[in-house]
């Protein structure tokens, strides 16, 4: 299985920002446990999915070549909580990008709710903001490698990265050529941040 | 070029933010990894703190400089050596290592980094 806790990108500006959405559902097991009664996004894994949206958004800037890993959250402030029914829009922008890793700010917005007949959407609201810093991982020495950032690219594809995305330079985000030959060695792993 | 206040009061600020610790606590002379509680990963906040601050690239291992203790040629018997002393003076051009060089006791290198230090290295940074 795979930890995905983003349901589809809707904007990727490579190297700058990305949009992704992530939809609350009962379906959804752990609501029933979190709380009782009382079901609750757990914030944990809005932080998750924030990280996810900011680390392939990281990943993509060093083409995948470069193994992104969350490294610290300096600072999360959460608003209230989402429920079920919610439409989360998850927003992540590069603040700083070197050759050691990255600084990225990310918001979680609950999308306003319209009901039939509803003349005036409520409005979209900030529901959690926080600071990411990724830093790339370095393990060429081990043994046995952590994990192969390359996989990625198909989690890129099911989130539909390659639908919206724009290069650097404006044109469309092109899938990395060579992606048939990973398909082989991807069958398991989890995506980058967590 | 800012004055020394300046320059004080940007790295307090980037202290507090990337270590979650009060004003109060950023003196000169405070250790990051001692009197301040810094973890290795938070080197890399306080270095894209102090980038943004200040508008400079910080490239790796300028700050903090990497391989020296992890080689034998600069460390023996738990003590930094006279040709690791020199190496750490030409790297470090803008520390006060001479506290250190008295007692080079490897697990005495961290005191080296203090507040103090940080401002130097920037002020250094900035001059050239």
């Amino acid at each position: 299985m795979r930890w995905i806790w983003i349901d589809r990108f809707v904007e990727f500006n490579s190297r700058q920002s990305a949009r992704a959405i992530k939809n609350v559902s009962l379906a959804e097991d752990h609501l029933h446990d979190h709380f009782p009664g009382y079901p609750v996004m757990p914030n944990s894994l809005i932080t998750e999915g924030l990280a996810q949206t900011g680390g392939l958004l990281v990943g993509e800037a060093s083409n995948f070549d470069e193994k992104v890993i969350l490294a610290k959250i300096p600072k999360a402030v959460y608003h209230f909580p989402a429920v079920p029914g919610d439409t989360l829009l998850y927003t992540a922008k590069i603040e700083q990008l070197t050759d050691t890793g990255a600084m990225v700010s990310a918001t979680s917005h609950v999308l306003g709710r319209q009901y039939p007949g509803d003349t005036s959407p409520s409005p979209e609201r900030l529901q959690a903001e926080m600071e990411i810093v990724f830093a790339y991982l370095r393990d060429d020495q081990r043994g046995r490698t952590l994990f192969e950032p390359k996989n990625f690219v198909f989690t890129m594809k099911l989130l539909g990265v390659f639908d919206v995305g724009r290069a650097a330079d404006g044109s469309k985000l092109k899938e990395p050529p060579g992606l048939a030959n990973l398909k082989s060695t991807a069958s398991e792993g989890t995506i980058g941040g967590g | 070029m800012p004055t020394q206040e300046e320059i004080f009061a940007k790295v307090r600020s980037a202290l507090v933010d990337a270590l979650g610790v009060d004003d109060e606590e950023v003196t000169p002379e405070a250790t990051l990894t001692g009197d301040l509680g810094a973890e290795s990963i938070d080197f890399l906040d306080i270095i894209f703190r102090l980038e943004k601050s200040f508008d400079v690239k910080i490239p790796r291992g300028e700050l903090f400089p990497e391989n020296i203790l992890t080689d034998a040629q600069y460390v023996q018997d738990g003590k930094v050596t006279a040709a690791g002393i020199a190496e750490l003076r030409r790297r470090m051009p803008f520390a006060d290592l001479d506290g250190f060089a008295a007692n080079p006791k490897v697990q005495e290198f961290g005191k080296l980094f203090t507040v103090k230090t940080i401002c130097s290295y920037i002020a250094h940074k900035l001059s050239k």
